[in-house]
């Protein structure tokens, strides 16, 4: 446990990427197999099951601190986290015991739901005698399933290809997938032999970027494939046998939400992984995404689901085929690939192609950008047609151009109640974006949600409250969000220097960590050029 | 008889002596505890102050500030009401205010700290009837450390950074925890420069016998100097202005006991977060209590409420005794 809590602080105390990787490095150099194997599956994101719950965790911990249970609450009020209050609030450690992190998990937590009371309380008091305080608050974290650290998969992979001497994007292919976190499965990862289950395993996403600039900058129009680009899930349709396995980009399996594409693409040619996009399909087009997200919230996904809400995936292209991995060949033949397979499909079927724009100057372009909303996208993307389908977010292969309303990938910092109808309940948000390693306020909206999501963020802004100032709560940077606005003007009165127009929310990026959040850089290039104003 | 001391709109006043602790505003007599912008308010008439923080408060009240000198404990009368001065132990001079009439005793605490170090006079508790202390980090989630800990990781820190060629940057309040800072590190670490806020109290300190090591300016160019190698100690508000951006690669640090928490440091957006603080943290503040004697407790400046139930429910009689709290810099 000290070796993956020194990486947890090392993680914890910078922001730049190359200190992360090092940190990493050292960690897996150093660390015995059976705790990295924990630690990756930590750092990718993976999570157990709740041993204990945050009441009885609280209970316990006031009893064996010997504080009544309100001076608790004050603390965490002020702290803002569980896991943290009860680590600084618990006495020092009696023993000076080093306990193995696979130890912890394997003995510990995971036998805990298991439990009755009793035991449990012996388990959790046993094991805050022997941890010191950073060590109990990475305890509490993987306890109550809130361990998360600005680490990620990415990084993961890259710190572990440097360990195995492999390239990135082939650790970043081994982490995909059902490896357990066990000595032998790391070995595995790490020398690149298959592990039982890889079968159904997807490949690591290819990201765009929002284009830059000019389009004219990107050269030669002919050398670009350019499509709509969908407001859907991104999702990996993965079929090498007799079963069809979907995958969303958060590395989740979603088949059982959309039975019908599974069923579709049974009748694809063994072994093939498509890459593509996942849509709520109407009369007209695609339908909005809260539609999809009807679909994907259901844990049971009924006949009347498929006829009310019916998916189809738009596939814009091809990984594997033939049990061979296509992803060095260039765009251009994996989609000739992907139009020879899916030759005999209707273009109406639930598995169809992304159609190509068929344009031939970059006025074209930016006239088909204006009526991206029309046809029910949410912009063009434009892809090299010379490029390899690489791993992650890589400049200049895959570019994103959303339509107007601007979007903006912002994390919720302040709260204040609201009023009337949603009296009582928080519903007045203030957000930000990142700059230089913190987090800047760029526009407050009221809630654009649905009253389930905000009963839930409400719930979440009272838990996670650091400071009030009058009625305005502020609360942890946590939940991201995507507003939409109109336009951006330069802005003396605030602290960002940019003002938004009507800006809304446009929904809960719960897939989405505060990282992930944009950067006000990215706004401020949004800016009309500056004139000498009088 | 009226109580020897109430909390008005100005701050604490003394009705029978006729004088004001650290008013919030300029009134006739003051007597000041100590050199914070919460605590020293410019434009009173009169001033009362410890004779080691008379240089610092110049710097905060003006040059022709009336400020009466009063070595620590040694007394005079305002009024028939005996007045004298206690180290706080928070900052250089730093003090407690002692007030006695017709035998009753009442102490304002002040800020105060109870572990020793070399940048100012100790804490020293005095016996008295009523006790008005402050609260600022009245949780028991404030625990600290030894100071020798935390200098040696700010050392590791230090040469951590070195190592990878960045200069240190490391915040920390100009008054008081720079210096106390300045006192405790270790001069063969590398060059260490001072950013003007903080220089201009030196002074004060060096005249009242605390010893520094060889320092550097804090410009830009003169840090650049030692890019790489440099510890540079500056207050948090140069963070992120033309100066700081001008310094090359660097690793930023703040030193404060709101680094406790997490979420405190990720809000500064430092690098790392060193725990030291120039106030008693939860243990410091009930043993500072249990040691005056004292039969009424009134709690100030922090987290009033929670020390007061706290007190109450150990059976001492507790009052909450200002519920203002101006947040400033300082009350790290
Ligand atoms: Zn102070
Ligand atoms: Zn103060």
């Amino acid at each position: 446990m000290k070796l993956f809590c020194r990486l947890y602080h090392e993680l914890d105390s910078t922001t730049r990427t190359t200190d992360k990787v090092r940190a990493l490095e050292r960690y897996f150099r150093a660390a015995p197999p059976a705790d990295a194997a924990w630690a990756i599956s930590f750092l990718i994101g993976r999570r157990l099951p709740r041993g204990v719950t945050t009441t009885q965790l609280r209970q316990y911990a006031a009893e064996f601190a010997n504080l009544p249970t309100w001076i608790v609450e004050e603390c965490y009020e002020a702290v803002g986290d569980l896991a943290e209050t009860l680590a600084l609030l618990l006495p020092e450690p009696s023993e000076s015991e080093s306990i193995p992190l696979h130890v912890l998990i394997e003995e510990r937590l995971l036998p805990l739901p298991r439990l009755g009371d009793e035991e449990r309380r012996k388990i959790l008091e046993t094991t805050w005698r022997q941890l010191s305080g950073p060590e109990r608050f990475l305890w509490h974290k993987l306890l109550t399933g809130g361990f998360r650290v600005g680490a990620g998969r990415t990084l993961t992979a890259r710190a572990l290809a440097a360990v195995a001497g492999v390239d990135p994007a082939v650790m970043s292919d081994r982490l995909m997938g059902p490896w357990q976190p066990t000595p032998t499965d790391y070995q595995r990862l790490l020398r690149g032999d298959a592990v039982e289950g890889d079968v159904g395993k997807p490949y690591p996403f290819l990201l765009a970027y929002p284009v830059e600039g000019p389009l004219e900058t990107l050269g030669e129009i002919q050398d670009w494939q350019i499509e709509w680009k969908w407001d859907g899930i991104r999702a990996q349709i993965v079929n090498r046998g007799s079963k069809v396995l979907i995958w969303s980009r958060g590395e989740e399996l979603i088949s059982d939400q959309f039975p019908e594409v599974g069923q579709a693409a049974l009748a694809l040619s063994n072994s093939v992984v498509l890459d593509g996009e996942i849509l709520i399909w109407g009369q007209h087009g695609p339908r909005p995404f809260s539609d999809l997200q009807k679909r994907l919230n259901r844990k049971r996904v009924t006949a009347r689901d498929v006829r009310d809400y019916p998916a189809v995936f738009v596939a814009y292209d091809l990984l594997e085929l033939d049990s061979q991995d296509r992803r060095e060949e260039p765009l251009k033949r994996r989609r000739q690939l992907l139009e020879q397979l899916l030759s005999g499909w209707q273009v109406s079927g639930v598995l169809r192609l992304s159609p190509i724009l068929e344009l031939h100057q970059w006025s074209d372009v930016a006239v088909h950008h204006t009526l991206a909303r029309e046809c029910g996208a949410e912009g063009l993307m434009l892809k090299h047609r010379g490029s390899p389908y690489g791993v992650g977010r890589i400049k200049g292969v895959w570019w994103k151009w959303k339509v107007d309303p601007y979007y903006v990938d912002a994390v919720l910092i302040n709260a204040q109640a609201g009023h009337g109808r949603r009296a009582g309940l928080y519903t007045d948000y203030t957000f930000a974006v990142w700059h230089e390693g913190r987090l800047i306020p760029i526009a407050k909206a009221y809630s654009g949600l649905t009253d389930d999501e905000i009963r839930e963020v409400d719930a979440f802004i009272k838990e996670n409250t650091v400071e009030r100032f009058g009625p305005v709560r502020a609360v942890r940077p946590e939940l991201v969000f995507e507003l939409a606005f109109e336009g951006i003007q330069r802005s003396a009165r605030h602290k960002s220097g940019i003002a938004l127009r009507f800006p809304r929310m446009n929904r809960w990026r719960r897939d989405k960590r505060p990282e992930e959040a944009d950067h006000l850089d990215r706004l401020r290039a949004l800016l009309p050029p500056e004139t000498d104003s009088r | 008889m009226p109580n020897l001391l109430e909390y008005t709109p100005s701050g604490w006043y003394c009705p029978i002596g006729d004088f004001f602790i650290d008013p919030h505003a300029p009134v006739e007599r003051a007597v000041v505890t100590h050199g914070h912008t919460d605590h020293a308010c410019p434009g009173s008439r009169h001033y009362l102050a410890a004779a080691s923080s008379v240089l610092v408060l110049k710097e905060r009240l003006g040059p022709d500030a009336d400020i009466e000198a009063l070595p620590f404990g040694q007394s005079m009368t305002m009024n028939g009401v005996n007045v004298s001065l206690h180290p706080a132990g928070h900052v250089l001079g730093s003090a407690q205010v002692r007030i006695e009439y017709r035998g009753e005793v009442w102490v304002v605490s002040g800020d105060y700290k109870t572990v020793a170090e070399p940048s100012c006079e100790p804490f020293e508790p005095v016996r008295c009837h009523v006790f008005v202390t402050e609260s600022t980090f009245a949780l028991p989630v404030y625990r600290w450390q030894p100071q020798s800990e935390i200098m040696a990781e700010i050392h590791a820190w230090w040469r951590a950074n070195q190592d990878q060629g960045r200069t240190s940057v490391l915040f920390a309040y100009a008054l008081g925890k720079t210096q106390r800072l300045l006192a405790a590190l270790d001069p063969e670490a590398g060059p260490i420069c001072v950013h003007g806020a903080a220089r201009v109290f030196l002074p004060a300190y060096e005249a009242a016998g605390v010893r520094f090591p060889p320092i550097h300016s804090a410009e830009a160019a003169e840090v650049r100097r030692f890019a790489g190698r440099a510890l540079v100690l500056a207050p948090y508000s140069s963070f992120r202005t033309p100066w700081f951006h001008a310094l090359g690669p660097t690793s930023t640090a703040s030193a404060s006991g709101w680094m406790q928490i997490r979420g405190h440091r990720r809000r500064q957006g430092v690098d790392r977060g060193f725990v030291l603080s120039d106030h008693a943290d939860w243990e410091g503040l009930l043993s500072a209590i249990r040691a005056t004697g004292a039969e009424r407790i009134g709690v100030t400046h922090g987290h009033t409420e929670v020390l007061c139930r706290w007190l109450r429910e150990q059976g001492t009689d507790c009052w909450q005794a200002s519920l203002v709290r101006r947040w400033s810099e300082d009350v790290g």
